[in-house]
């Protein structure tokens, strides 16, 4: 399942993407450790697969959580999508 | 009821209830209880055949909100919870509903129940909600495949639609019509705040505007919003569109228009709600999960 | 020289008239629906505060989301070109510039020598703009004034979970029917707002001297709050902050007038 987290304000669009089939069968839950913030959390979806997800009251406060990994200039290197080996995490900002 | 003291934006409450299932002999009762942020819904499968539903205003309480929506499902069948084998949550306040074996997304539920009302061709799903607005992709069991959702904010969702239901004084089910009664189609205003739009819409009023166009820009608005979402993931036939925005063709045919795909029309005489979609596909999973955990004990009980 | 800066919100017109650089008058007038008729008798109200005739204005420059409609402007500038212009005169080891307007925000980084590095703004989102505080304060029945004021009293922290003014609004009603003091209730009003307007400052990088200017720049409440959440040692309230765009755009009309 590709699952979008975030929404789109007047300032511009933050989701954070994650393919969650990707997660299946991944024991490293590397973006649980990662995040500074504590965005993601491994639960068990509607299907009965274990995956990560984006904590209920980040869901809506991407843009302000994730500002002290997307310092003005250059935005190169972002700890979660770094951590996750099997490429299941995407930003749209 | 003085004027002041009207609420323009309630939807009125829906029940069905079906005389071709006889629901003792059904074999099996399972229910799926949807408790929105606006209105909460129970449906009742006999044997994974429908057999009847309710659709109320939620409560101050989740908890009362799908008592009460159980009990209007029930009314006058002689049905009561004893009867219930399984039972499905879903929605907003889905963890708060009592007797539920088990809590479902509301995404997992409307492509269920997607799937059930408008059949298996059904690939993308819009549910416009009271305070949330989604859209799922799903394959032809209904399986989710793909997802987005904004309930951050209140453009595009329901709540959106009774700001301008108050602030102009038109019934919420009258809006849709109204907003075709015009000569021409106007600039929608802010797609992206409620607030904004609000009071794009007054200024517009006062310039002279009639409420009806002021309407039309409205809905537009509301339904560049939605479109917008949809493009995110991607519009894939069949198109279905449920929650309780659904019924407002103002906001539905201006959707059609921009995406260029026409949403799946329910079956003619079909007693189905798309209000109901979310609490069906927790009935639906109640029905299976039930199933599947007969056959483990079974199985367990073969062992032994 | 005589000229004239005019900055044309969403909801108010600023007009700033400078004589020889000084300020000879500040006006505001409402933005209204017809903002070139606004505008207009913005310029002329300023004009007779300077005790000056419109003619005599030698050079007006335009800014703000309703520039194009200052038919009388020679000039027209970005409401970005325009707040660093008037930031770096009024604080000249300014880096970063904070401006919250009523219905949008923006931040501006800008370099040693005034020039912009980076910004970034907030627009069509109430939430991120006074007029989230101000339904707040409605909400509550309170004075805007005051809704900042009782917010310093508070020593609580309640988060708000909405993110939206509309959903905010009945947050707020469920936070006064379950007894929460107001004082409370205006901090949680003023965090909320501070935590979106941080992350936008983020964005466009903040370096001290970080300044503050807009008109909820007057909000007490809320610069405290925002300067917490930044976690600044000072956060600088410029002189008259409403007219900071207004006030940019008159410095750049000087520049321009005198180039002619």
């Amino acid at each position: 399942m590709i699952a979008n987290y975030g929404y789109r304000d007047g300032s511009g669009e933050y989701y954070i993407t994650i393919d969650t089939d990707r997660c299946i069968g991944c024991e490293g839950r590397w973006c649980v450790a990662a995040c500074p913030q504590g965005l993601f959390a491994i639960e068990m979806d509607d299907y009965d697969d274990e995956v990560a997800m984006i904590v209920v009251p980040g869901r809506k406060l991407l843009k302000e959580k994730c500002s002290e990994c997307k310092p003005a200039g250059e935005r190169t290197f972002l700890p979660c999508t770094s951590a996750c080996l099997p490429g299941a995490l995407s930003h749209s900002w | 009821m003085t004027e002041q003291a009207r609420e323009f934006w309630r939807w009125s409450e829906t029940a069905y209830q079906t005389d071709d299932v006889d629901w003792r002999s059904a074999g099996s009762i399972t229910v799926g209880i949807d408790v929105g942020s606006v209105s909460s819904q129970a449906v009742i499968l006999a044997g994974g055949k429908l057999y009847s539903f309710y659709s109320t205003r939620t409560g101050s309480n989740s908890p009362d909100s799908a008592k009460k929506a159980l009990s209007g499902a029930m009314d006058g069948t002689g049905m009561s919870t004893d009867d219930v084998s399984y039972v499905v949550g879903t929605g907003y306040g889905r963890v708060n509903v009592p007797f539920a074996n088990r809590a479902i997304t509301e995404i997992a539920c409307h492509a269920r129940g997607a799937n059930f009302m408008a059949g298996p061709t059904v690939r993308t799903i819009l549910d416009m909600g009271g305070q949330d607005c989604k859209v799922i992709r799903c394959d032809d069991k209904g399986k989710v495949q793909n997802f987005i959702m904004n309930d951050k904010c209140a453009a595009g969702t329901g709540r959106g639609m009774e700001v301008i239901a108050d602030t102009l004084g038109v019934p919420i089910e009258d809006i849709g019509r109204r907003s075709f009664e015009i000569d021409s189609e106007p600039e929608p205003v802010s797609n992206v705040c409620t607030v904004f739009a609000k009071s794009e819409a007054t200024a517009l009023l006062k310039a002279g505007w009639s409420v009806n166009r002021v309407l039309a820009a409205y809905c537009a608005a509301m339904a560049e919003r939605v479109s917008s979402l949809i493009d995110r993931i991607g519009i894939e036939r069949d198109f279905f569109i449920t929650g309780g925005i659904a019924k407002n063709a103002g906001v539905v045919r201006r959707i059609e228009r921009i995406t260029g795909v026409e949403a799946l029309k329910l079956p003619e005489g079909s007693n189905l709600d798309p209000q109901v979609a979310g609490a069906l596909g927790a009935a639906l999973f109640a029905h299976a999960l039930l199933k599947k955990e007969q056959k483990e004990r079974a199985a367990a009980g073969a062992d032994l | 020289m005589i000229v004239a800066g005019v900055d044309v919100g969403a909801k108010n017109v600023h007009v700033v008239v400078l004589r020889d650089g000084e300020t000879a008058a500040r006006v505001t007038v409402l933005s209204g629906f017809e903002q070139e008729e606004s505008a207009r008798k913005g310029l002329t109200d300023a004009a007779g505060a300077a005790e000056v005739s419109l003619g005599d204005i030698g050079y007006i420059v335009a800014t703000g989301v309703g520039r194009k409609a200052v038919a009388l402007a020679q000039h027209m500038v970005t409401e970005v070109a325009a707040d660093a212009r008037g930031a770096v005169a009024l604080v000249p080891s300014v880096r970063t510039i904070i401006d919250v307007g009523a219905d949008e925000a923006r931040a501006i980084r800008v370099d040693a020598g005034g020039k912009v590095v980076d910004f970034a703004v907030n627009e069509k989102c109430a939430a991120g703009a006074g007029a989230f505080v101000e339904a707040m304060s409605r909400a509550l029945e309170v004075s805007l004034q005051r809704f900042g004021e009782i917010s310093l009293e508070s020593t609580g922290s309640i988060p708000m979970n909405a993110q939206c003014t509309v959903f905010a609004e009945s947050e707020v009603v469920s936070l006064i029917h379950s007894n929460t003091e107001e004082k409370d209730i205006a901090k949680a009003v003023h965090d909320a707002m501070a935590g979106r307007v941080s992350a936008m400052a983020r964005r466009a990088g903040v370096e001290d001297t970080v300044v503050i200017g807009g008109g909820v720049a007057n909000n007490a409440g809320f610069v405290k709050a925002l300067k917490d959440t930044l976690g600044l040692a000072e956060l600088k309230v410029l002189p008259d902050p409403d007219y900071l765009g207004a006030y940019g755009a008159a410095l750049i009309a000087a520049q321009k007038g005198e180039a002619a």
